[in-house]
């Protein structure tokens, strides 16, 4: 057995480039100890959080080519499942994430059940009408805020040896996560799911000649990556020990995919790499101006007609 | 739960159907027919309203106002169409919605930059501020007016439809536009057209919302997102279904919120019934969607191809 599912150089300039991004992303808080910045340990984490998020839509979106418009309902439910689980008085680690994977996996299942009965220009409104629809569940839900959101009082508690009370510990317990969500998600597009997925995506219809059950694939490709999208909420909700309806607005559903697609639609890196240019480039505008968005939306634009294969592609 | 009460929501049902058929009908035009999905018809209702309330505020005349509303947004819309999304007829669906979010975004903030981010408030116009009694029942007579101008522009399209040139070549190119386009009709043209015509009716839509709602930025985002699930139970496409699913969501909607919560409280304990029936009552149409979609993928008044 190889680590690698496709072979690899790693003195392609491009492996370089990938090591050499990942190794300054795990130097974010020692670096930031140094500066005395403690800021930017939250910056990052934010955007390594995300990055999960995009990872796991990239996997439906990039390699199976199916437009969802409505993966913050997963993002947003793993926050609720650790903002309702604490207020309950429920703080195990263990039991928030493994609530997490369980309720976004089935709910990712359940919908995804319905809205693969249509394809193209539907799929797209559908999945933004469940998100929706999860949104205005969040804001009923007045025992747990209701619109106002809920305070998270203490982290997930995943032991002693694993706490994640700073910052730093969230951080690097997202990177490993991150890191691992990597190299599986690389593993599965090349094992025979995802050459299933992807072949699905280039031809469906031979796809299905050639016997295979496609739909049931694309259920099980759409509940993984609601799973990734909801161990990103989780994490979210931990970092800022806050969550709202907010976290399901479709807003965040269209800028996980401006993130996936400037990174590189179906590319293992550039989901991660989109992430950070996106969040930084957000980051920065902001600073300047209260309006960035008027800034924002025309580059969103112009993402959109030109940066077909992300910014992993420029990378040869 | 008085006869009255149920004949008054079946109304407020009927005018915010009516409101989201005027914002339907353009947009399923836009997706079946030049198969392009454009968020930004949310945006095109918010200046409609904006600039409605505007030029209302400014003039004290409804018809300025409506003017103001319809002409500018079918500018707003021709101008936005000639300079960004002509680039996106050709491009994959995914493409679409990221550029049209883009828009969305850019203006949702520019309304903010221009005219502050607190709520507008418009008054009904003059003569309309009053009620209306029907069959002993006391109506708002302003939503009587957005019901009665509602149903005029569904029929005002019915006829150009059916019996107009114009809507002769629309629906030929809803069946096939690379056949119109090669039998001599300039298809550009009628996209563009197609477009407008939408623009000016999420316009029209923006206006009669302006002194229902309050006018503030994003606040087409919502509606946008209803006003795709009409479009998803009607149809893509269909004009008619836009229409009966509009009717059917904004009926489904209002009589839920108001009788879900009642009906529950019958069944369950009233702190369980209050807690879950907002909820339950939000979620009404997005379920009653998933139904539809579980049965009739195609919608249930899917256009003729």
């Amino acid at each position: 057995m190889t680590w690698f599912p496709e072979p690899v150089s790693l003195r392609s300039p491009r492996a370089i480039a990938v090591m050499l991004f990942l190794l300054c992303l795990g130097l974010v808080p020692v670096v930031a100890a140094a500066l005395e910045q403690s800021f930017y340990v939250t910056l990052a984490a934010r955007i390594l959080i995300l990055g999960l998020a995009a990872c796991g839509l990239n996997l439906v979106l990039g390699y199976g080519g199916l437009v969802s418009f409505g993966h913050s309902l997963y993002v947003g439910l793993g926050a609720y499942v650790v903002g309702i689980l604490s207020f309950h008085g429920i703080g195990s680690g263990w039991v928030h994430l493994g609530a997490t994977i369980a309720l976004c996996g089935l709910v990712a299942f359940l919908t995804g059940l319905v809205c693969l009965r249509t394809s193209g220009m539907a799929f797209i409104m559908i999945t933004l009408a469940f998100a929706q629809m999860f949104f205005f569940l969040g804001v009923s839900l007045k025992q747990y805020g209701g619109d106002d959101g809920l305070q998270i009082a203490t982290r997930s508690d995943f032991g002693a040896w694993l706490s994640i009370e700073t910052n730093s510990a969230l951080y690097y317990l997202t990177f490993a996560l991150l890191l691992l969500t990597l190299y599986l998600s690389w593993r599965f597009v090349h094992a025979r799911f995802g050459r299933v997925l992807r072949g699905a995506k280039s031809n469906l219809q031979r796809m299905r000649v050639l016997g295979f059950p496609v739909a049931r694939y694309q259920v099980v490709a759409y509940a993984v990556s609601g799973a990734l999208c909801g161990i990103a909420g989780m994490l979210l909700a931990n970092l800022t020990r806050f969550v709202s309806p907010a976290y399901m607005s479709w807003t965040l559903s269209g800028e996980l995919i401006v993130m996936v697609m400037l990174g590189g639609m179906a590319t293992i890196v550039g989901p991660l790499l989109g992430a950070v240019v996106f969040v930084l480039l957000e980051t920065v505008l902001a600073a300047y101006t209260q309006h960035w968005m008027l800034v924002l939306g025309p580059i969103i634009v112009l993402i959109a007609r030109f940066a077909k294969r992300g910014l992993y592609g420029l990378l040869k | 739960m008085t006869w009255e009460l149920a004949f008054l929501q079946a109304l407020n049902g009927l005018q915010y159907g009516l409101l989201l058929f005027l914002l339907a009908a353009g947009l399923t035009l836009v997706l079946g027919i030049m198969n392009f999905v454009n968020l930004a018809h949310a945006s095109l209702y918010m200046l409609g309203a904006y600039l409605g309330a505007s030029a209302f505020a400014g003039s004290g005349s409804f018809l300025i106002a409506g003017a103001a509303a319809v002409f500018g947004t079918l500018a707003i819309g021709l101008a936005v169409e000639r300079t960004t999304l002509l680039a996106f007829y050709a491009r994959d669906h995914l493409d679409q919605v990221l550029a049209t979010f883009g828009l969305l975004l850019f203006f949702n903030e520019l309304v903010r930059v221009i005219w502050g981010p607190q709520s507008m408030y418009m008054r009904p116009p003059d003569g309309f501020t009053g009620t209306v009694s029907l069959f002993g029942a006391l109506y708002p007579s302003y939503r009587f007016l957005v019901i009665v101008a509602g149903l005029a522009v569904a029929l005002g399209m019915y006829l150009l439809i059916h019996y107009t040139r114009i809507g002769m070549l629309i629906r030929a190119g809803a069946s096939n536009a690379r056949m119109v386009s090669v039998l001599g009709v300039n298809i550009r043209l009628l996209n563009t057209l197609l477009f407008g015509m939408g623009a000016a009716l999420a316009g029209l839509a923006g206006l009669m919302a302006a002194p229902i709602l309050a006018v503030q930025p994003g606040m087409g985002d919502n509606v946008l997102i209803v006003v795709l699930v009409v479009i998803v139970i009607g149809g893509i496409g269909s004009i008619r279904g836009a229409f009966f699913g509009a009717l059917i969501v904004g009926v489904v909607d209002t009589v839920g919120r108001t009788y879900l919560p009642l009906a529950l409280r019958q069944v369950a304990e009233r702190t369980i019934a209050d807690a879950a029936g907002p909820a339950l009552a939000s979620m009404l149409i997005f379920l009653f969607m998933a139904v539809v979609l579980a049965f009739r993928p195609q919608g249930l008044f899917p256009a003729r191809r």
